[in-house]
């Protein structure tokens, strides 16, 4: 029984990989751990009453105050609005993709499309800042220089691609029969697209969605160059805001003092960044579990 | 006895291979005619003309003529949407959407939008009980589809045709994914269905054709190569390859 040695063989490897895996799991825990220790000590000084409660964000003025109200409706401004960009036209580009073009013209418009999704978003953020938001001041010339339309438009036609993409994988994965089926029934293109392919394929295309919000919520280049500095509740697209992301990208820039409550700013905000983005993507998990139809 | 299609001179290609060749037959109404042939003979192909399904498929080319209530179901200006509410299709695999059990009946009712409301409950039970399946999911009826054996989807894929009150039932080989009860279910219906409906169905299986239909045609490579009635063309084929082909001697 020579064949010992490949079982030792294995059972290295084994923890070769295994080491592998924990190290993106260690990771995640050892950035949840210190997103939580400088929180904690951030709340020892602050109030959280105060934090999630008040509505005015200046933490390095003096006095200072720490509502973290404003930099949350700034990113859930952000979050909708680039939403009502990359929602409907990339479900629009799915549908088209995978129930109306010919398969030449889907060869040729998918990896173009997927080309967007490569463009950094810093070249988004200048492209946002340099030609839609004079775009938008010629029709619209109360609009400020920075504001959180342009940026959310921007920030919607980068996770678009991301939307079309998985939308249309999804629909593509329902199969062929089906279709035939509701043609064979008398539907027209739309009726089979609309009433038969997207509600079929719908656990794939919500979690598209979800993805696509969660990308726009923790997206920063974009926010940080167009959409302004301004901690805003006031809601208006075409103002100036700031985001969580954009607040923490201009703390970083700034000279503040390690340890410093204002450093510590930085943490809590990325804790509660951290938190809404996990659920973001356990609402996804729920959405896909919930609808998912296996096809035998 | 009347006829509901006529067909001739029909020719079918995909690209530049040609699939049917000069095709003439005569489809009775109220009767099932059965499409016998090896694979690859060209009677799935057949009947994908008849409602014009081979329009999904790229680069098919038909010509020819098929007669149905005046039109040529060939043409350019038939609306093949109208054309396939009247003219149903039942696939060889169930293909049932996935929807519940009476959102599948009520799909293509809702779609066309051309009945009442307040009748959805009877179409639903109505194509359910003809498709012989109400009694076995009359509980259930906002299950999923797919919770159904296979042989319950496949009537329920008939159940989902008859509400759009079709007069032609295309059915390409509805049990060749069935077991034999599941089998033999569909084809009691089937004599059901033929006081009302006029049937066409592609078989696998002679057997299946000799008891369920009145008529058979006999397609090999393409060609339609002996047509008439079942009792007829089972006892004493007029032509030598149907001889060889319905006493086993290939396919």
């Amino acid at each position: 029984m020579k064949k010992k040695k490949t079982y030792i063989q294995e059972s290295i490897i084994q923890v070769i990989l295994a080491l592998f895996a924990s190290i993106s799991i260690l990771t995640t825990v050892g950035i949840v751990f210190s997103l939580m220790f400088e929180s904690v000590i951030f709340f020892n000084e602050v109030s959280i009453i105060e934090f999630f409660t008040t509505i005015r964000w200046a933490p390095v003025f003096d006095p200072p105050s720490f509502g973290v109200l404003p930099l949350i409706s700034g990113t859930l401004l952000i979050a909708v609005l680039s939403s009502m960009v990359s929602l409907p036209l990339g479900l629009g580009s799915a549908i088209y993709l995978s129930e109306f073009a010919s398969s030449k013209a889907r060869k040729l418009i998918k990896p173009i499309l997927e080309l967007l999704a490569g463009v950094p978003s810093i070249v988004y953020g200048y492209f946002a800042l340099t030609f839609i938001t004079p775009l938008l001041r010629t029709f619209l010339p109360q609009t400020e220089i920075f504001n959180a339309l342009s940026a959310s438009i921007a920030v919607g036609i980068m996770t678009l691609p991301m939307v079309a993409s998985l939308s249309e994988d999804a629909m593509m994965a329902v199969p062929n029969s089906i279709r035939q089926g509701a043609y064979a029934l008398g539907s027209t293109q739309l009726e089979v697209s609309t009433h038969v392919i997207v509600p079929a394929a719908f656990s794939g295309i919500a979690s598209s969605f979800v993805l696509a919000i969660s990308r726009a919520i923790g997206e920063t280049m974009i926010v940080a160059i167009a959409a302004g500095q301004t901690p805003s509740m006031a809601l208006n697209p075409l103002g100036s805001i700031q985001t969580m992301t954009g607040f923490m990208v201009n703390m970083a820039l700034g000279d503040i003092q390690q340890g410093s409550i204002e450093f510590k700013t930085v943490f809590v905000v990325g804790m509660v960044l951290f938190v809404i983005t996990l659920i973001m993507n356990l609402i996804a998990k729920k959405i896909i579990a919930r609808n998912r139809e296996v096809y035998a | 006895m009347t006829i509901k299609i006529k067909v001739e001179n029909l020719n079918f290609y995909y690209g530049s291979f040609q699939a049917l060749q000069n095709i003439n037959i005569d489809i009775h109404e109220n009767r099932i005619t059965a499409l016998i042939g090896p694979s690859g003979c060209g009677k799935s192909t057949f009947i994908k003309t008849i409602d014009r399904m081979y329009d999904l498929i790229e680069d098919t080319k038909a010509d020819g003529t098929i007669a149905f209530e005046g039109i040529n179901i060939l043409d350019e200006s038939t609306d093949v949407v109208e054309l396939r509410k009247r003219i149903g299709m039942v696939f060889q695999k169930p293909n049932p959407f996935p929807k519940s059990i009476s959102e599948n009946v009520l799909y293509a009712v809702k779609r066309h939008g051309d009945q009442d409301k307040k009748d959805f409950p009877s179409i639903i039970e109505n194509s359910l009980r003809k498709a012989s399946l109400w009694d076995e999911v009359k509980h259930k009826l906002n299950q999923s589809a797919f919770s159904l054996s296979g042989g319950q989807q496949q009537r329920l894929c008939i159940a989902r045709t008859l509400a759009t009150k079709p007069d032609i039932i295309l059915m390409d080989e509805p049990t060749s994914a069935l077991d034999p009860i599941a089998t033999s279910k569909i084809e009691e219906l089937l004599q059901e269905l033929k006081k009302e409906y006029t049937v066409i169905i592609v078989t696998h299986s002679m057997q299946q054709a000799a008891r369920i239909s009145d008529y058979t045609a006999f397609f090999l490579n393409g060609e339609l190569i002996e047509f008439g009635e079942t009792k007829e063309m089972f006892t004493a084929p007029r032509d030598k390859r149907t001889e060889d082909y319905i006493t086993g001697r290939y396919g």
